[in-house]
This record gives structure tokens, C-alpha cells and sequence, in this order.
């Protein structure tokens, strides 16, 4: 294994001989089984489930590859192996996910087992990126450096990667079965609209438990996850995991494959009958057997150590003066950069949304880059957020500006995290066998029209994400401006909502009006945009509470008195 | 149709009586569920074995109060696909103390042996025509397990396993 020494990068997970063994002996399995379906031994009915835990799925055109990054924390060595699979057996790039992961979409089913061999030499693998099974879980793209944490959601999160794979229980769920964690003051892990959401929390006394949300999630029928449990303490919550997953498998619908999740289990149950099943297996499961020991969580917490971190002034001086002489930079900063605990340090967005670009597809050579770049200026680690960015955690201030102008250099530099040309994208028709519409020509549309970076600053803080149909892996649903492809007679129509909130206060965005051409829905968000600017009430009003206060009308007046 | 047992070929000392037919009463026979619970005071005073077999969507619990009336409980998988069988098993072990013998009938696949055995099923009626090798092999492909098995007395056994290296 050639990672960089311990002492000297940030805090990933590093496998030990068992963890090696484990994923060895699965991608042996995995070449057996692949002998078995073409042997005939295993049925394609068979076999399909198989593939699909091991992250290959059939798609429009070849095969697609999800390989799992857990919970999005990759180190340097990694991504250069990604990039490396890339140029080797795909096209030159890959696409990083929603789930914090990286696709790759020219895949050769032969080339497979060889692929995961390379992705093993580095510890990683395919596993439970897909099927119906616990997938890949996910967590704060800022965790173990945001200002505002107060948990160290990684640590939790790995306990789950262990605890979920190849659960015996749990890998024939009724369907696929998605959690996120974010133990910070903001929600940037949307853990409302997962089947299990998880706020981890402190209690008076500074110990750490969880608030657990079940049965959020999009698709055709969006939920904003329910409050089961107020307070898990850390020890327990294993166990209450294991109780709700046991709900599920037993009760869960098997019959029809959009009403099989858990959020129409607890919808059609109801909350209390539901929380009454899992209470139930929850104090028969607690013993001994499932308690999370605090030297377990210690453990494994001893991973994600802070990195060795200088003593640096608050406040950079070299940083000041670089904002001072190129705006292009200062704007990056304003837009891109977040504050970090650690003194004189900052975390900084790499965002994958250049205008006109593909959302979340990166080359190889600019995986390289960012792998050196983290190398260089972040102690060898980086993070994949769900809104398909590149996180360099732990930057030096004073390094910022050389960081900006490689990144820069390189189609790297764009401002905009949180903006509007920060979309959300799924694969769409482009690729994906589901899809009623593309989704990608019409990110690039958009973000191609609102290139301009002081124009999108003065928009703010405002989402678009879009979803080529309505399995919504676009999360459009939650989106300030949400658009849904839609097939009417064979034409691509694009319906578009407004009003969704990712965070805490989660909301589903509704429907604005009928459905409108591709060509139109770019002219309509402008219309929008130019709707909420005209009626906000200053800068720090943002679209969501200028919407809420207006209402629709003016919106919808807008957009479709033309006709 | 084969039964395995520890990765092997097994003799079947039990026969799967169909509803209607006479049931033995000198040899171990399965009834369905839902003729233990039609004619369940027929089979007072019986001295041979009894088993009692599970559809796919009968869960542990509808079968937890009569549990010492059984040798033997089969649980049906009607597709692969469908887990449900492995909490049912872990229901009946865990939860309701059952220590006879669970057997897997249906449609299972190798694939699925290390999970049945790891939630108390200690049989297997192997669909016609499956790979008997396969079950073998099965068995040993991946040696590394994340969770405690239901023997277990160490709770969170892998997680813990850091703590003895030091």
C-alpha cells in the first residue's frame, strides 16, 4: 500500500490486513460469480442483483461503474488510481455523484474484474453502490473542519460502512436503502430526504447522541423524513439502526417496486405504529451484543485525529493583499471558501460546475491536478460533496492564492458553490436507461447563461438541480428551482418547481406551472431570476423567502402571460 | 430437490407432507402453516417429529407461541430477491429463543449461504439442479464478516477487533 505516511495527512480511514482480506476475497468472488453467469450456472435474473452490489449497472449505452468513495473522504493516492481506471478503461473522465461517489459510464463488463483488482490495490471497491441493499453513507462534505461541527460525523459513518457491509440481514431489502449523517449547526448532508437521516448531537453533559429521521426521500413520491427518535445516545445507536432495518425487511412492501422504501412504510403504517414496531425490536436488541462501546467509537475516531496543523495567525496577510490586487480571486474567496476551525486555515470548493461544463465530470488530467493540489495544500485528503464539488478541507490561507491560480489554470477556478450555476445534474437521457429527458444539455444551457461571476453573486444563494425523470436522482424536488425532464408524445418538456430547501428546514418545491420546452425553460429561469431580483427586498433576502412572501403569482405572470 | 448441510450433500430424514394427505405418524413430516393452524389439535399426543413450513410473507411472529410443537421450522423464499427469510430466521433465534432446526426452502442461491447461516438457518432444500460445488465454496469465499453471528457472545465482534492489536 502506498499511501503517504499516517502523521502526515488528514484524517482517512486506513484499512488494516482483515479490511484488505475482505475486499480481496470479493472481487475473487465477484470474477467466480461472472464464470458462473456465463457459464449459465447463474441465471441473468440472478445474476443481476450481484452485479449491482458490486456497483455495475447496464445502462443506455455500456455499462456503468460506481466506484464508493464512504462517505466521500478520499485520499490523493486514490484519486490518482481513479484517474489512472479513467484513461485506462473508460473515456478520459469520471463523474462524481449525489452519493459522494465517482461513476465511470464506458465500462466493459469483461473489463470489470480487472478494474477492481487495480481499485483494490488502493482499498477501494464497488461495493453496495448499488442494489438493495444499505448503500454507501453519506456526511457532511466540511466534516472534521467546518466552524460549526459538533460531532465528527466520519467516525459514525464508518462504523456504519463496517456495521452495513455485506450485512446478512440486510442485503435483500425490499429496496435500496440510503442514510446520511451530518453532525454539524447546518445541514449540508440533506439528511431529511434520506430513508434514514441522523443528526448527531451532544447532550448537557458533551456526550454524543443521535436525532434519527426515517423515511425522507424524492423519487415520484417525495417525503421529508419523519422525527422517530429525539435522542439515541452513541451506545444504542447501532442497535436502533438494527431495529429499524429489521421494521423494514419484515414489513417493507415487496409487491410493486415504487411503493417498496421505507418512507411509504412509515407513510402507510403511520409514524406511531411504525416508531411503536421499532421501539419494540429496539429494547429487545440493545443488550450487550449491540452496544457501541466507547472504546469501539475511540477507536475508530483515532483515525480521523486533526492533522498536524501549524499555529497560524487568525487573519492572512498574504491572502489580503492577493484579494486586494485580482478580483477574479477575492470573488472565489467570497464564493468558494468557507471558514475553517483551525485558525489561519480554510476549506475550499473545487467546483466541478464550470459554465457550459457537465455537472460533477472531471478529466483525468484535472483529477490529477487536484490530487497533487491536495497533496501539496491539503495533507494528501480530499472530499466529493453530494452537490458533485471537490472539497480541499484543510487549506493554509496564505496559500489560497497559488491554490486558485493552478485550479484556475486548469478550468478549476470557477466561482460559484452555492450559486446558481452550481447545478445539480442526474445523467439523464445522455445516458441513463430511466430517463425521460436529458438533463445535461440544459445544465450547461443554464449555467452557460449565467457565466457572468458578479451577476451570479448578486443572485446569491439559490439551487437549481435537475432530474431527467421522476426516480429524481437530480433531487430536484428540494431545489430553490427545481426542473423535472418530462416525455410528452416522444418531445422533451421540462416542468419546472420552485421553493425546495435542502436543509433542516426541508421543503419539496411545488409546481409552478405546465411543463415548457428546452429552449423555453432557460428563458423561464431567467425570467425567475429576474422576477425574485426585481421583488427581493435587498441582497440578504434570499429566493426561497422572497418566493414565500410573494407567492407564485408574480412568477407565473411572468413566465406564461405570453402566451 | 438436494439439502445441504455444512456445504455438503445431506440425507433428508424429513418428507414435506402436502396439505390433504395424510399425515405420518411414524417418521418426521413438514406441514404447512396453515394446516398446523386448521388441524393443530389433530397432531396432540403425536411422538414423531414435526415441522411446520413458512410462507414467504408469515413472519416469526405468527408462529412464536407454538414453537415447542416444532423440530423443525422451514422458511420459504419465494424469489431470492426476497429477505425477508433471513429476519424471519433471526426473529425465531433471537427473539423468540428457538433452537430447533430452520431450513432455507425455496429460492435460494449459493450466493446466499454465508448470509442464511449467519442468521440461524442450519439447512438448506437447495433448489433442483443447483451447483452442489457451489455451496461448498461458499462457504470459505469470503471469510470476513462485519457483524457478530448470532453465536457471538462479543458484541460488535470486528469493530472491537483494533482494540486487541493495540
Amino acid at each position: 500500500m502506498n499511501h503517504i505516511a499516517p502523521g502526515a495527512r488528514a484524517g482517512i480511514y486506513h484499512y488494516d490486513e482483515i479490511d484488505r482480506r475482505f475486499v480481496g476475497e470479493r472481487v475473487e468472488q465477484f470474477r467466480k460469480q461472472v464464470e458462473r453467469r456465463l457459464a449459465g450456472e447463474l441465471t441473468e435474473e440472478e445474476f443481476k442483483p450481484i452485479r449491482l452490489m458490486n456497483g455495475l449497472y447496464l445502462q443506455l449505452h455500456a455499462y456503468m461503474l460506481r466506484i464508493a468513495v464512504p462517505y466521500g473522504v478520499m485520499s490523493a493516492v486514490q484519486l490518482r488510481k481513479l484517474s489512472e481506471i479513467g484513461r485506462k478503461y473508460d473515456r478520459g473522465y469520471g463523474h462524481f455523484t449525489t452519493r459522494q461517489n465517482l461513476q465511470y459510464n464506458w465500462i466493459k463488463l469483461e473489463d470489470t474484474p480487472a478494474i477492481l483488482n487495480e481499485l483494490a490495490d488502493v482499498d477501494m471497491h464497488a461495493l453496495q453502490t448499488s442494489g438493495n441493499c444499505v448503500r454507501n453513507v453519506t456526511t457532511d462534505q466540511f466534516v472534521g473542519a467546518a466552524a460549526d461541527e459538533v460531532v465528527d460525523g466520519r467516525v459514525y459513518a464508518e462504523i456504519l460502512r463496517q456495521w452495513t457491509t455485506l450485512h446478512p440481514e440486510f442485503t435483500y431489502l425490499p429496496r435500496k436503502f440510503k442514510i446520511a449523517i451530518s453532525g454539524a449547526s447546518s445541514d449540508r448532508a440533506a439528511v431529511r430526504v434520506h430513508d434514514v437521516g441522523l443528526l448527531a448531537r451532544r447532550n448537557e453533559a458533551g456526550e454524543a447522541g443521535f436525532t434519527f429521521y426515517v423515511g425522507g426521500g424524492l423519487g415520484r413520491s417525495p417525503f421529508i423524513g419523519k422525527l422517530v427518535r429525539e435522542w439515541v445516545a452513541e451506545e444504542d445507536f447501532v442497535a436502533y439502526l438494527e431495529a429499524i432495518l429489521r421494521v423494514y425487511n419484515q414489513y417493507g412492501r415487496r409487491d410493486n417496486i415504487y411503493k417498496a422504501r421505507i418512507k411509504i412504510l412509515v407513510h402507510e403504517l403511520g409514524l406511531d405504529t411504525f416508531r411503536q414496531e421499532v421501539e419494540e425490536e429496539f429494547e429487545r436488541l440493545r443488550g450487550p451484543k449491540y452496544r457501541m462501546a466507547p472504546e469501539i467509537v475511540a477507536e475508530i475516531r483515532k483515525h480521523f485525529a486533526p492533522p498536524p496543523f501549524e499555529e497560524l495567525a487568525e487573519r492572512s496577510d498574504i491572502l489580503e493583499r492577493a484579494k486586494a490586487t485580482d478580483p477574479a480571486f477575492a470573488n472565489w474567496v467570497a464564493v468558494n471558501v468557507a471558514e475553517h476551525r483551525a485558525p489561519g486555515y480554510a476549506i475550499a470548493t473545487i467546483s466541478l460546475k464550470p459554465p457550459g461544463g457537465i455537472p460533477g465530470d472531471a478529466t483525468c488530467d484535472q483529477m490529477d491536478l487536484i490530487a497533487d493540489l491536495a497533496e501539496r495544500h491539503s495533507f494528501g485528503e480530499l472530499r466529493v460533496s453530494h452537490v458533485q464539488n471537490i472539497v480541499l478541507a484543510h487549506v493554509k490561507q496564505d496559500e489560497l492564492y497559488d491554490l486558485w491560480q493552478q485550479l484556475d489554470a486548469a478550468g478549476l477556478g470557477t466561482a460559484n458553490a452555492g450559486l446558481i450555476g452550481d447545478i445539480i445534474a442526474c445523467p439523464g437521457l445522455d445516458y441513463c436507461a430511466l430517463a425521460n429527458a436529458r438533463s445535461i444539455p440544459l445544465a450547461q444551457a443554464i449555467s452557460a447563461r449565467f457565466a457572468d461571476p458578479i451577476r451570479q453573486r448578486t443572485i446569491g444563494e439559490l439551487g437549481i438541480k435537475i432530474s431527467g425523470c421522476i426516480n429524481a436522482c437530480g433531487h430536484h424536488h428540494i431545489a430553490a428551482i427545481g426542473i423535472l425532464g418530462v416525455d410528452k408524445k416522444g418531445t422533451e418538456f421540462y416542468q419546472i418547481t420552485v421553493g425546495g430547501d435542502p436543509t433542516l428546514t426541508t421543503a419539496i418545491g411545488d409546481i409552478l406551472g405546465p411543463a415548457v420546452t428546452e429552449t423555453e425553460a432557460v428563458d423561464a429561469i431567467e425570467a425567475i431570476v429576474e422576477v425574485y431580483l426585481a421583488n427581493r427586498t435587498g441582497e440578504d433576502e434570499r429566493f426561497v423567502d422572497t418566493l414565500k412572501r410573494v407567492g407564485h403569482a408574480p412568477f407565473k405572470e411572468r413566465i406564461y402571460a405570453a402566451d | 430437490m438436494p439439502l445441504i448441510e455444512q456445504g455438503r450433500v445431506a440425507e433428508d430424514s424429513w418428507s414435506l407432507i402436502p396439505d390433504g394427505e395424510p399425515v405420518p405418524n411414524d417418521r418426521p413430516a413438514i406441514i404447512s402453516f396453515e394446516r398446523w393452524q386448521a388441524e393443530r389439535a389433530s397432531f396432540d399426543g403425536r411422538n414423531a417429529k414435526l415441522g411446520v413450513r413458512l410462507k414467504g410473507g408469515t413472519l416469526a411472529g405468527a408462529v412464536a407461541a407454538d414453537l415447542d410443537r416444532f423440530a423443525l421450522v422451514a422458511v420459504e423464499f419465494p424469489k431470492f430477491r426476497d429477505g425477508r427469510g433471513f429476519s424471519t430466521a433471526r426473529e425465531l433465534r433471537e427473539r423468540y429463543g428457538y433452537t430447533g432446526e430452520i431450513r432455507a426452502v425455496g429460492h435460494v442461491i449459493p450466493d446466499q449461504y454465508q448470509f442464511l447461516m449467519r442468521t440461524g438457518f442450519t439447512s438448506v432444500e437447495a433448489p433442483e439442479g443447483t451447483n452442489v460445488e457451489s455451496w461448498a465454496d461458499a462457504l470459505t469465499e469470503i471469510t470476513v464478516a462485519f457483524q457478530p453471528s448470532l453465536d457471538d457472545t462479543q458484541p460488535l465482534s470486528l469493530l472491537r477487533r483494533r482494540l486487541g492489536a493495540g
